[in-house]
């Protein structure tokens, strides 16, 4: 049988809701559905995961063949990119030939999921939920001292706060920077002017490569982050719904004094 | 607001299983289509290449930016003072072995199975053309290094080998044949394109493929074949070292 603690009693299902909702008829039986990701979202997110990695994996596969990249001063070097252990535990070897013939042709899966969902977040108006304004940066700062535990109450939100609103925007920057830099390090002959503009063939490479670490950050944060949130907003990505309690006269966002009755 | 829609517990676990299933099914059928590519036996035999599927779309790379490369693109050049005084010397296949550069010829063969035969004296007597450029690895360093021969596009023209140019492809060999390079004719008419004899004003070195070499600037330093022997011309894709081992053949930039 669920249980659930409060204040180290344990209630049953029917006794939690009562006492969460005091005021409010709780239905149990009942799932209120709510819409959440679209289905022309979800396909773009499950295209992309695997054909990311596929592009940063043969992205390392033709980084190795001249691996000299590094943060460091003078002679000191803090960090290489990468320390031999990293290809060993990836299963890396030197295999350039093969490395370019993936990337150059899973580039354009990359290209085009990332352009369809562009157009479709610009024309079916999702850009809105995502696209972060000025209460965004402040909002991610609370945001991330409430994950941090150093704030108590997370933010009011809508489908995204602003933490995430800022990095599912910066994603798709990102997505753009690695395909304008891409370009210009592929046909930096036919394509000069970008290459120029872009600060020259070694420094596009540059770029191209630190928005490849920075996608991998992003990945490592997102799926800590989702695992955090847990089962339920985990598997809205694959059915596109949320099932909600149904409470009837439901307050439409928490107030001062519906908070006391969860405390 | 769309209508509010209300379902039972069990509704909502039906609901969920089903769009798990899809998306099991979805996501596996691509892990699927992948394993199948990767275990495809590869377009070149023993010495490699890459799974066919792979291959079809290097080649469609290739006619989207074939068709876009014309003469006016042009590889960035640089003023002399910048070049490397000694540029990195990467491959030695086809120049390892003893060679004597006085049985040395650049021999091109003609379309009507002719050979024509050319010293040193002679392509040195063409209009000479100097490059300044970046030189691009396939392994992705670059370098600015300083060329000095003549154009194979002057070269074509000075013997009369207009036929030979409406080919689609030229190849290129050492003598021994132990390293070649196919290049599509727009980009060996290039006017950047040259058959070299100096490096940084001085006589090729040895280890930079003297007596003559290519220097090809629109493509990766792989198709900038050293101690030019053989020259052929093909309406069908000449052998090439770098793509029978796993490479696109094309390696345009």
């Amino acid at each position: 049988m669920e249980c659930f603690l409060i204040y180290k009693r344990t209630y049953s299902k029917e006794q939690f809701y009562k006492i969460r909702y005091k005021h409010f008829n709780v239905s149990i039986n009942m799932k209120r559905i709510v819409k959440k990701h679209p289905l022309a979202i979800r396909w773009f997110h499950w295209i992309n995961f695997p054909v990311l990695t596929l592009m940063i994996w043969s992205g390392f596969m033709i980084y190795w063949a001249n691996g000299v990249y590094r943060i460091g001063f003078g002679d000191t070097t803090l960090l290489k990119f990468f320390p031999q252990s990293f290809y060993d535990t990836l299963n890396i070897p030197y295999r350039l030939g093969e490395g370019m013939s993936y990337h150059f042709a899973f580039m354009w899966i990359f290209f085009i999921n990332g352009l369809l969902y562009v157009l479709y977040t610009a024309l079916s108006g999702e850009w809105r939920q995502i696209v972060p304004n000025k209460k965004s940066f402040k909002q991610a700062w609370q945001v991330l001292l409430h994950d941090l535990h150093i704030r108590k109450q997370a933010p009011p939100q809508t489908k995204y706060n602003g933490a995430q609103k800022i990095a599912y925007t910066s994603i798709v920057l990102m997505g753009f920077g690695s395909v304008v830099t891409g370009l210009a390090i592929y046909k930096p002959v036919q394509l000069g002017w970008l290459c120029s503009l872009l600060g020259g063939y070694e420094f596009a490479r540059i770029l191209h490569f630190a928005l490849t670490i920075g996608f991998c950050l992003f990945i490592i944060v997102h799926i800590a982050q989702v695992i955090r949130a847990g089962w339920r907003n985990f598997q809205s990505i694959v059915t596109g719904f949320d099932a909600e309690d149904v409470v009837e006269n439901k307050p439409e966002t928490v107030t001062e004094s519906n908070l006391k009755i969860i405390q | 607001m769309s209508k509010e829609i209300l379902l039972t517990r069990r509704q909502v676990i039906r609901k969920t299983v089903i769009a798990f299933i899809q998306f099991f099914v979805l996501m596996s059928s691509g892990v699927a289509a992948w394993l199948y590519i990767k275990k495809l036996p590869l377009d070149n035999g023993l010495l490699g290449g890459v799974q066919p599927p792979i291959r079809d779309v290097l080649n469609a790379n290739e006619n989207v930016f074939n068709k876009t490369l014309s003469n006016q693109h042009l590889a960035k050049t640089y003023p002399t003072s910048m070049a490397l005084k000694k540029p990195r010397v990467n491959g030695d296949v086809g120049i390892a072995n003893d060679f004597d550069p006085t049985t040395w010829s650049l021999n091109i063969t003609k379309k009507n199975n002719k050979t024509l035969s050319l010293s040193l004296a002679d392509i040195q007597q063409l209009p000479k053309t100097e490059i300044c450029f970046d030189f691009k690895c396939i392994e992705g360093w670059s370098q600015i290094t300083h060329w000095g021969g003549v154009k194979f596009s002057d070269l074509m023209k000075a013997y009369n080998l207009g036929s030979e140019a409406a080919s689609k492809y030229v190849g290129m060999a050492t003598a021994d044949y132990d390293y070649y390079v196919g290049l599509d004719m727009t980009s060996a008419m290039h006017p950047q394109t040259l058959l070299c004899y100096e490096m940084n004003g001085k006589p090729l070195p040895i280890d930079h493929g003297y007596p003559l070499r290519l220097i090809v600037p629109v493509k990766y330093g792989v198709k900038s074949i050293k101690r030019v022997g053989e020259i052929y011309f093909d309406d069908a894709r000449p052998d090439d070292y770098w793509f029978q081992r796993g490479y696109d053949y094309y390696l345009g930039l």
